[in-house]
């Protein structure tokens, strides 16, 4: 395959200037999606994984600013673009799909209207063609009967067909990318599924590139090709998403994954604790020295408080952790 | 070694907890003078509909559906925030969803607390921390001087994993996973026996998730206390609990012994929660794709509320409505379980 | 940190931001207390009969050749010294002003909270009385509960209750907006689980809305009642003018400025025109204040 990925993001850094200092909330965030890539985005509340999507499409919210590196577009740099611009590339070329499906749809017109629109603001069509393709792709998502349901305003909708609606809304223009930012979050575990299925279904079929936000690993699991693990606005391990799911490397995944209850396994109470990661993530403005996981990893020793790690390969994986440098001192 | 197991009053063999045919209507009808304008009928909401079970002492049972299948519903008509509309609610022995006898159902309901969802809306946020803990303690009248009052307040935010010094604080100086720390504290203080947890898990991150449901199993063992764990997560549940039960539309669809549940699961919608749940393990297990939504409760289908969604529906199912049938260490509500269809 | 000192540190950081506030809390801080310390500061005690003067009335201001005499701001048509009758015309309006806030807020609050954590019934009918008065202008209402008192009360004792009469039709007038925000309010505390927690500790309702309802509320109250101070001082202002406010022997800004009107023509404009100056003043700058006030609680602003 080509080499160019659809989205590149190198060194990326976002601060908040506030009157008490400036707060870095991502710190040296580097990764690309190929073509039909699902680039899976985990961490806890606090880690900045919204963040980094926001600022990719354009629409972080003041103070906040890209204070350092770059994203690249299919080679394009467009974190420097002016508002005007970013906009038409936002919809044309890049989709975004946020959490909450009501707040996406404009109330007061049919999602057929909201369609057509913006259908038509980004590809040349007339009215009866883009109407044609608002119909094609309300029955890609999955709505059924799409001819009835493409007068319906957004509140006729269920929380999972909303949903599907504005999907089809982010695929309008035949985007490269599409940043999903907890899609499924709103959602019943039942309705959860469909959605990852659809969102997996579109990436494979389209070759679209799907950066996919979220705090529920098993939907990274699901759904992903490679997953970025984020702590504390920086990445600590980003691979293939079996490597991580089943062969973390770093303490912090491999907390993350022993947390989360699982069915199965020997289901029942008592079967197993769970691990538990003591403490909580920092603020961001009390945000520790070093490597920013040391203050709760079982693992850290003095080296941990006094220096920043960066990404080193470790097996398929890159991991951020002094643990796998080589120039560990024999301890 | 803080407190021992509280004291338990006799009737040692009988549940905890028994429901009788509970049900729970809401009012959803537009206002008077609308009805009369538009000709509209009243509106009611069955949110909780002939639901019966049993809770023994000492275990987890938890009750999990999705969003309005009335499990939160069923947890507040228990702790008494609202009446029930039809059944019986027995804690002990005695019935307290009688509101004749509101005095010895006072007398009961101190043994049962409840843990909310939202740790940012269950703790007031103008009090400090040591008066919200020591709320029930005053209000129950367990400690009228000030110093034993504050020395069980620091018993208990020891006891939850804080520090007896945080009681000087204010809710929002805490993380969500400490405040819910906290309201596990306030509910421990009046020493009850029976708690109600409200989806306590579900607006925490995983690792913190995993410091409470320990946390809680821990204080379980401790104490000797029987919990009632609300939850839409079946692998949350599937951690914590002794025995399961399923709601849908505002009715028990199944109720079985954990293991039994998801070894074997019988009700169609159970086989259909646990296909859904994301595979983690990546073991590439077979799946049936789950199909269609959950219909509006304001106008649910004849007969078994589920049969639009169910493959194994026929002539039967959308008709009669499946009563909860006993059989084998699991019971569920389904016809086509009932005739070995499935 | 505590929870008050941080969030006096915030509103101290707008504070210093804004120089309009600071204007404006300057003036605020003139008036009151000019009007505060009133017998200490003023040169004649224009209440007591004694020091009137008929000979002295109608003296310009001391700036005006003809003017002097001691008078700064000249004398009124009774011989009284202006600069001290604003002073204590001040003093009055601003009495009249704060306490029939406070009675318009310890009743519309009651109210607020009552109908809207108890519901039903109790807050059709108390929120049907609200949307009643709303439909008529404030001022209205408070020449109805003015007149009717007046009826009620034996006429020998208007002048001494003139006062407790004017605050209790004014605070009748305004307590509709406290009443509908903190039902609002209730409405939204009731749902939380802070207060379901406390039912379920067996809490008794009085008490869940005392200790835990009623804290939760008052935050966007007391920013209505710093912008009704205003509105208050107006309406005092407005009743006075019309003469049913307080009697002129004991004047506040209104009643001056309705003296000073019937020789506005006849060429002794200061007698109007400074008690109007000080009214603008002190009622622009308490409401610049409440509108900061506004802004710097609610966050969605910023």
């Amino acid at each position: 395959m080509n080499a160019v990925p659809v989205l590149e993001v190198k060194d990326l850094r976002i601060e908040f200037p506030t009157r008490r200092g400036t707060l870095v909330a991502v710190d040296g965030v580097s990764f690309s999606i190929a073509p039909g890539e699902v680039l899976g985005v985990v961490g806890e509340s606090g880690a900045g994984k919204s963040l980094t999507g926001n600022a990719i499409i354009g629409l972080l919210e003041p103070p906040g600013r890209i204070a350092a590196g770059e994203v690249r577009l299919e080679g394009e740099r467009i974190d420097q673009l002016d508002g005007e611009r970013m906009r038409r590339i936002r919809g044309r070329r890049i989709g975004a799909i946020f959490q909450d499906p009501l707040t996406s749809l404009n109330p007061l017109y049919t999602v057929g209207e909201q369609l057509v629109e913006t259908i038509r603001t980004h590809l040349p069509a007339d009215a009866a063609e883009a109407r044609a393709r608002a119909l094609a792709l309300l029955s890609e998502v999955g709505i059924p009967a799409p001819e009835a349901r493409i007068d319906h305003y957004p509140h006729q909708f269920s929380g999972g067909m909303r949903q599907r609606v504005v999907i089809a809304l982010a695929l309008c223009a035949e985007p490269r990318l599409i940043v999903a930012d907890e899609p499924t979050t709103a959602l019943d575990v039942s309705i959860q599924a469909q959605i990852i299925q659809l969102l997996k279904r579109l990436a494979r079929e389209r070759g679209t590139a799907v950066m996919l936000i979220t705090h529920d690993m098993g939907v990274i699991a699901e759904t992903a090709d490679r997953v970025a693990v984020l702590y504390a606005g920086r990445i600590a391990e980003i691979g293939p998403v079996r490597e991580v799911v089943r062969g973390a490397r770093h303490p912090y995944t491999v907390g993350l994954m022993g947390a989360i209850p699982k069915i199965g396994a020997g289901a029942g109470k008592h079967s197993s604790r769970l691990v538990q990661i003591e403490g909580a993530m920092p603020r961001l403005n009390a945000m520790p020295s070093g490597c920013a996981f040391h203050p709760r990893c079982g693992k850290s020793f003095d080296r941990c408080a006094r220096e920043r790690p960066e990404p080193v390969p470790v097996g398929a994986n890159l991991t951020a952790c002094w643990l796998y440098d080589d120039r560990r001192p024999a301890a | 070694m803080t407190t021992g197991a509280p004291p338990r009053e006799g009737r040692g063999r009988l549940p905890l907890l028994r429901l009788e045919g509970v049900g729970r209507d809401f009012d959803v009808s537009r206002p008077w003078l609308n009805r009369v304008l538009e000709g509209a009928p009243r509106q009611l909401l069955h949110a909780v509909d002939d639901v019966s079970f049993d809770a023994r002492r000492g275990e987890t049972l938890a009750l999990v559906g999705e969003s309005g299948c009335g499990k939160s519903t069923l947890a507040r008509l228990i702790v008494g925030l609202y009446p029930p509309s039809r059944g019986r609610i027995e804690f002990d022995g005695v019935d307290i969803s009688d509101p004749q006898a509101r005095a010895e159902t006072a007398r009961l309901r101190r043994r049962m607390q409840m843990i909310f969802q939202d740790p940012y809306a269950s703790l007031n946020p103008r009090w400090r921390v040591r008066d919200i803990v020591a709320e029930p303690i005053r209000v129950l009248g367990l400690a009228s001087d000030e110093a034993d009052i504050a020395s069980r307040v620091a018993e208990l935010l020891r006891q939850v994993g804080l520090s007896p010094e945080d009681g000087d604080k204010y809710p929002h100086e805490f993380s969500g996973g400490q405040r819910q720390r906290i309201s596990i504290a306030r509910a421990l203080s009046g020493r009850p026996e029976f708690l109600v947890c409200d989806e306590p898990t579900s607006a925490l991150d995983v690792s913190v998730q995993a410091q409470i449901l320990n946390l809680m199993s821990d204080l379980q063992a401790q104490l000797g206390l029987t919990y009632l764990f609300i939850s839409h997560n079946l692998a949350v549940v599937s951690h914590v609990a002794d025995r399961i039960g399923v709601m849908y539309l505002g009715r028990l669809v199944e109720l079985a012994d954990a293991q039994e549940l998801f070894a074997r699961p019988r009700h169609p919608y159970t086989r259909m929660l646990l296909d859904a749940v994301p595979d983690l393990e990546m073991s590439g297990r077979q799946r049936t794709p789950v199909a269609g939504e959950v219909p509006n409760p304001l106008s649910p289908p004849a007969g078994c509320a589920f049969h639009p969604r169910c493959p194994h529906a026929n002539e039967r199912c959308r008709a009669e409505r499946p009563a909860l049938i006993q059989r084998a260490g699991s019971a569920a509500a389904c016809h086509a379980v009932e005739e070995s269809r499935i | 940190m505590s929870f008050r000192s941080f969030w006096n540190h915030d509103l101290a950081y707008s504070f210093r931001r804004s120089p309009v506030t600071i204007v404006a809390a300057a003036l605020t801080l003139l008036c009151v207390g000019g009007a505060l310390l009133a017998p200490w500061i003023a040169p004649t005690n224009p209440f007591d009969a004694a020091s009137l003067d008929l000979n002295a009335a109608f003296a310009p201001p001391a700036w005006i050749a003809q003017g002097g005499r001691g008078h700064l701001l000249g004398t009124d048509d009774q011989g009284r010294d202006l600069l001290s009758t604003i002073l204590y015309g001040a003093r009055i309006s601003l009495g009249v002003g704060v306490a029939s806030v406070l009675f318009a807020l310890a009743l519309g609050v009651t109210l607020g909270l009552v109908s809207g954590y108890f519901g039903g019934r109790v807050d059709a009918m108390i929120m049907r009385i609200a949307d009643v008065q709303l439909s008529f202008p404030a001022i209205l209402i408070a020449l109805l509960v003015d007149g009717v008192a007046r009826v009620i009360l034996p006429a020998s004792s208007h002048d001494e209750i003139a006062v407790p009469v004017l605050i209790m039709s004014i605070g009748v007038s305004g307590w509709v907006q406290y009443a509908r925000t903190v039902r609002g309010s209730t409405l939204v505390e009731k749902g939380k689980e802070y207060v379901q927690a406390a039912r379920v500790i067996g809490r008794r309702p009085l008490a869940i809305l005392l200790h835990h309802v009623l804290p939760n509320v008052m935050g966007p109250v007391l920013v209505i009642a710093t912008i009704h101070i205003a509105t208050a001082i107006i309406t005092e202002a407005t009743l006075s003018f019309l003469g049913v406010g307080v009697p002129p022997t004991r004047p506040s800004l209104g009643t001056l400025i309705r003296i000073g009107n019937e020789f506005l023509l006849s060429g002794e404009w200061w007698i109007t025109l400074f008690p109007g100056i000080a009214l603008v003043t002190l009622v622009l700058s308490v409401n610049l204040l409440g509108d900061w006030l506004r802004d710097a609680l609610n966050p969605k602003l910023r």
